[in-house]
């Protein structure tokens, strides 16, 4: 099997067969391939810019991979701004030693969620370093898309009176990356729901365009992203314990490794804050779609406690919803 | 949740209030029941008269410092990689150092689910001396236990444990012998009673006439723990009950209960905020001697000092609600821990920092 070397990233004739054979060969599109030093691109009106790096361990999991999450991430990212995600740069920081195989899956997966999403990769970079410099392959992936609301969406929009949805189950893409780190097995169809969201959104938005807020509970979780919200708005978000949509096996899983899946990454899910009489609509629009079938609504927004997340449990008491501090670790018993 | 459930919950928290004349203070003694107690929401549900008090229950938070100071020391050395629970990464020792900082420096700190994890890591590399930090109570003695006898049989050479231990009963016993500790009921620990079993609480009700009720960890289980509580209380039949007797026998498991004899013996433990209790920790016996950490690196406790301010001591024995720390929220919290008993999440200034909206006491 063929192995990454040093020489891939040298900028010489090795570099120029990994690009064709790999990166061209997959992402092909015609502003990729007139392979000048940068992409020429024609876009209109105000734009939503976004760039995150990707480094997972492991690099394929169950659902996806670290080419499919560098695409759905980056592209969820740019639409949560209310926009459609035209284009996107990637940049590989490779470690020497890797299987050109596997790279090459990766790049394959980032081709397949491109066109799901329906944007194109027009530029990219590929560095490779010594072995033990990074963990296997660092992917950053930066986009742009065209923001189509009058007022671009913001965290900061929520308004008391405001209803809370969230497009789906949480916890799937954190736990399954957990668990498949840590080599344990779960006895159900355990996977992540990294996906792009931006057509479900751009369908959302172009029915709805009263809608406040938009957000994807990625790092963090559920939690840590209706926090921010609450802050970002100066606001309350009171929410029903009950309400939220969990897989039973995710619950379960979480009690058995000491994780709440409240806090835990979603790579497929976003939250949705708007005025209540649109609500409904937004129900219907979100579960007719395969992303969105397990909407619901989870709570609302409340003029006070100003900056707080309080959870309603299922035994009908009160709790603070706090924010997620450091690392997310695992309990003793 | 079932509605019906939901219903029983509002008519025992009724019954629980119309028992109750004075104020009522239980204290319960497991992290798993602080953390149940807070995140049902079922304290903001409790009556004025219902005082919920939190032990000294939470594995990581009554490490004594000078122990915490023996798991730094080995996490320092060469060739020496030291397994944990995770909930250890983040725990200043007296030097306001944590092993996550010592990790981020170099030193080879893995988390594990089970001790049979380390071994594991200790025969996948023979050339790095592998320990592992147990800490905790009687529920998680057994696996330290059977991984010992493992490595034993399997003749393992590198592999070692550092014992911080301890048992809950020698705990319960100081508490109640206290004289500033007002205490009118337990809610026993039900991870730690599946092992134990019901008579090693025997003495409180016989010896200190405080009723106790063993309790599994749903909303459901903690109230009915504490309405026969309050009921034995108000009755004068006190006795020790066990409400989890779907997981909790009376005699406890009798094989997790002779691996612990058979692979440690009880001395004097060190508790953070304490000091020794007699008779409270377990150190490995000598058969096995040769997986002592202690023994195997010549560890020696230093002389450590509590981190300046910080009140844990006191809120590990009841004697002070979290929010009544100063550190509190301001220059402890989850992130910034001062004190272990906001870096545990099963921690009482941790749940209540994360959960709480506001005092009981």
């Amino acid at each position: 099997m063929d192995t990454i070397l040093l020489d891939h990233g040298s900028g010489g004739l090795a570099s120029q067969r990994l690009i064709k054979e790999i990166f061209v060969k997959h992402l092909s599109n015609q502003i990729l391939d007139s392979l000048d030093d940068a992409a020429y691109l024609e876009l209109n009106g105000k734009i939503s810019f976004s760039t995150d790096t990707y480094t997972i361990d492991p690099i394929f999991f169950p659902g996806g991979d670290i080419g499919s999450l560098c695409v759905s991430g980056t592209v969820n990212d740019i639409a949560m701004l209310g926009a459609i995600p035209r284009y996107l740069s990637c940049g590989f920081i490779i470690e020497e030693g890797m299987d050109f195989d596997d790279l090459e899956k990766i790049v394959e997966s980032m081709a397949n969620t491109a066109k799901k999403a329906g944007i194109y990769i027009v530029t990219g970079d590929t560095k490779v370093v010594p072995r033990g410099s990074v963990d296997r392959i660092f992917i950053n992936t930066s986009g742009v898309g065209e923001v189509i609301m009058d007022t671009p969406l913001s965290g900061s929009s929520a308004c008391p009176g405001d209803v809370v949805i969230v497009s789906g189950t949480i916890g799937d893409h954190g736990l399954t990356i957990f668990s498949t780190r840590k080599g344990i097995s779960m006895d159900f169809d355990l996977k992540s729901d990294c996906a792009p969201l931006n057509k479900l959104i751009l369908e959302l938005i172009t029915r709805i365009p009263q809608i406040h807020v938009l957000r994807d509970p990625t790092r963090g979780g559920l939690a840590t992203t209706l926090n921010e919200i609450a802050l970002q708005s100066n606001v309350g978000i009171e929410v029903k314990e009950e309400d939220i949509p969990i897989k039973p096996g995710i619950k379960e899983g979480c009690d058995i490794l000491g994780l709440d899946p409240l806090y835990l990454a979603n790579e497929g899910k976003f939250i949705c804050i708007l005025p209540k009489e649109y609500s409904t609509n937004a129900l219907n629009i979100l579960q007719k779609d395969e992303l969105g079938k397990d909407a619901k609504i989870i709570g609302q927004v409340v003029d006070s406690p100003k900056g707080k997340v309080i959870l309603e449990t299922p035994i009908g008491g009160r709790r603070l919803l706090s924010m997620l501090e450091g690392e997310h670790l695992p309990r003793i018993c | 949740m079932k509605s019906n459930e939901r219903q029983e919950i509002n008519t025992l928290l009724q019954e629980i209030d119309g028992l109750l004349s004075a104020p009522f203070r239980f204290m319960e003694v497991c992290g798993t029941h602080t953390v149940a107690i807070f995140r049902t929401g079922l304290r903001s549900l409790f009556s004025d008269k219902l005082k919920h008090v939190s032990g000294p229950g939470c594995p990581v938070c009554v490490t004594h410092p000078a122990e915490i100071a023996l798991g730094m020391d080995l996490a320092e050395q060469k060739d020496v990689v030291l397994t944990i629970f995770g909930d250890m990464m983040r725990v200043p020792d007296h030097r306001g150092m944590t092993l996550k900082e010592l990790r981020a420096k170099g030193a080879k700190i893995e988390i594990c689910y089970s001790p049979l994890d380390s071994l594991k890591i200790a025969i996948e590399n023979p050339d790095k001396e592998v320990v592992f930090w147990g800490i905790g109570f009687e529920t998680t003695v057994p696996t330290v236990g059977a991984t010992i006898v493992q490595a034993q049989k399997m003749g393992i050479e590198n592999f070692s444990v550092l014992s911080c231990h301890k048992l809950v009963p020698p705990a319960l016993r100081f508490l109640v012998t206290s004289k500033d500790i007002e205490i009118h009921g337990f809610l026993l620990p039900g991870h730690v009673s599946t092992v134990i079993g019901v008579k090693p609480y025997e003495f409180l009700a016989k010896e200190f006439n405080i009723p106790a009720v063993i309790s599994g960890f749903e909303a459901i289980d903690i109230l009915q723990a504490i309405y026969l509580m309050i009921k034995m209380d108000i009755g004068g039949n006190v006795r020790i009950l066990n409400q989890y007797t779907r997981a909790v026998k009376a005699e406890g498991n009798k094989r997790a209960q002779e691996i612990i004899s058979e692979v440690f013996r009880p001395h004097d433990g060190l508790w953070r905020g304490i000091g020794t209790i007699e008779g409270s920790g377990l150190e490995i016996s000598d058969k096995y001697s040769k997986f002592d950490a202690k023994k195997r690196f010549d560890l020696k406790f230093q002389d450590v000092k509590e981190p300046k301010g910080c009140r844990c001591g006191e809120v590990l024995q009841g004697k002070i609600s979290p929010d009544k720390c100063p550190l509190f929220g301001k220059k402890c919290t989850p992130l910034s821990p001062v004190g272990p008993c906001m870096v545990s999440t099963e921690g009482s200034c941790a749940a209540f920092y994360k959960y709480g909206l506001g005092s009981n006491d």
